[in-house]
């Protein structure tokens, strides 16, 4: 579905990507895991067009996709839940869903206003509410079901756990861990490694902005010294 | 409905009457007083659209030719849209000064209103100002039709966060050029109202001054409201009135009444007579 063969990208003249390889298949759940400033995010941007590629390829469905704008490349089927939500602090929760719907696609999409609703109850009670007056879990669940309401093909997670309290955490996880079962494809950034073990199908992860290792759950939970050289652990 | 909207409802149709007011209380100067807030609030009104819903501060919107200076200036964008609007507001207002045919800086009189038949013949003051008063309050409406709709919704998603919009999947210069040239029209139709009314025109409308003015109505009113800058229109237009008859320095009145409204309110006069406001930011 997804693959990334020898990236580089970067901002300006700061080089951050300098190799980066990894696949996603459909139905698929794959990690990005590395320390702070491996190149993660900087992956998944460039991945949706917003951070340009200075070199490799990335192919989408088979068609190369680095020349596209991120808007040609979000319509083909990539949503992006990025690093910090990033929700729309100006619209309500209703409209953060449904200004960038895929109408294209809700009607042969699984994804409408009531099946991400039923996925996140929470939401529906506060439908009425600016999302900035939502808190930092609520956030995180909106900007997950305004990326499922583009009706994507894989979506991209960066760091969608991070500070939030655990019960939120594990209501994120136990989300995840339905969509997969719908299978959706999930390429999830994030740094708690215990539910990904569980969750993930395969792993990659980054180092000084290359791919240094890629394996499946089990090799990585087998390998405990990979866990302590490169994510620190 | 809230109140709220009752109240925005009856201020408004109170515009309604004051034809008649003036003419019972024989002062027909307020007609024509209140026909210019109706001028410059469709003109406010317009730039709310750009400047509350999508975030774009616009210099040049007293210039027409939206298109063209849309697509070019919205290449750029925060401190550098606004200057670039700037200039082009500026450019047109200097080749206006050097048409001489038309009457360069001295402007242009016109010989008579426009008439589109006897039911329409702006010539009569109070059929002017109810012509007015009709555009503004279609405006109104379509103004919140197109905030309600999913165009707005993306318009406000763009001036919160317009790489995330992007990255969702849409092209968003596309958007922002279609609200520029839809406002853009609105005011064109703002400033035909405003020759009329004066039978004058000269370049002097096109001056940034004259845009900076109706920011300050936008802003004083309320921005990304809608109704607010028709509030905003009528407080500035009759401080003038009445600040002007006591001082030729009424806008060194007036500078310290914006700046305490806006220090008070994020919302302008909007925010202090018409709360609670939904949305902020």
């Amino acid at each position: 579905m997804l693959e990334v063969s020898g990236l580089e990208a970067g901002y300006g003249d700061g080089r951050v990507l300098f190799g980066v390889d990894l696949a996603v298949g459909a139905g698929e759940v794959v990690t990005l895991l590395g320390r702070n400033g491996m190149g993660k995010t900087t992956t998944l941007s460039t991945i949706i067009g917003i951070v340009r590629a200075e070199g490799g390829a990335i192919r989408f469905e088979g068609a190369p996709i680095h020349d596209l704008p991120p808007y040609r490349i979000a319509r083909l089927g990539l949503g992006l839940v990025p690093e910090g939500r990033q929700i729309f602090p100006n619209l309500t929760v209703r409209e953060n869903l449904v200004a960038t719907a895929n109408r294209g696609m809700e009607a042969k999409g699984r994804w409408t206003l009531d099946s991400v609703l039923d996925l996140f109850p929470a939401l529906r009670e506060r439908l009425g509410s600016l999302g900035a007056l939502l808190s930092g879990g609520e956030q995180q669940m909106l900007a997950i079901g305004r990326a499922l309401m583009t009706n994507p093909r894989l979506l991209l997670l960066d760091e969608a756990t991070e500070g939030l309290a655990p019960r939120i955490r594990d209501e994120i996880w136990r989300v995840l861990a339905r969509l997969k079962e719908g299978g959706q494809a999930i390429l999830v950034v994030d740094k708690n490694i215990a539910p990904l073990l569980r969750l993930a199908d395969r792993h990659y992860i980054l180092e000084k902005g290359r791919t240094v290792w890629s394996g499946v759950s089990a090799e990585l939970a087998a390998a405990p010294e990979l866990l302590h050289r490169y994510l620190g652990v | 409905m809230s109140g709220r909207y009752v109240a925005i409802c009856v201020a408004l149709a109170a515009l309604a009457l004051v034809p008649a007011v003036a003419t019972v209380a024989d002062a027909p100067f307020y007609t024509g007083l209140f026909a210019r807030i109706m001028v410059f609030a469709i003109a406010a009104v317009s730039l709310d659209l750009i400047l509350g819903y999508g975030g774009l501060v616009s210099f040049g919107h007293a210039a027409l030719a939206a298109l063209v200076i849309g697509f070019v200036s919205l290449r750029t964008s925060g401190v550098y849209f606004i200057m670039i609007t700037l200039a082009f507001g500026q450019m047109v207002y200097f080749v206006a000064i050097g048409l001489n045919e038309y009457g360069g800086d001295d402007g242009l009189n016109i010989a008579r209103h426009s008439d589109f038949g006897a039911a329409l013949n702006l010539d009569r003051p109070v059929v002017f100002y109810y012509f007015a008063y009709g555009l503004l309050l279609l405006f109104l409406f379509l103004g919140n039709r197109i905030v309600q709709s999913r165009f707005g919704m993306l318009l406000q998603g763009v001036k919160s966060n317009e790489r995330r919009m992007i990255a969702l999947g849409f092209p968003t210069f596309r958007y922002k050029l279609t609200a520029f040239v839809m406002a853009g029209a609105v005011c064109g139709i703002a400033g035909a109202l405003f020759a009329n009314l004066t039978l004058f025109v000269s370049p002097s409308i096109m001056h940034w001054t004259r845009s900076g003015e109706i920011m300050m109505m936008v802003i004083l009113g309320g921005l990304g409201s809608l109704v607010g800058p028709v509030f905003g229109a009528a407080a500035y237009l009759i401080l003038e009135s009445v600040l002007s008859r006591l001082t030729e320095h009424w806008q060194a009145v007036l500078g310290p009444i914006l700046i305490l409204v806006v220090l008070f309110s994020k919302t302008g006069l909007y925010g202090i007579f018409a709360l609670p406001r939904r949305r902020s930011g």
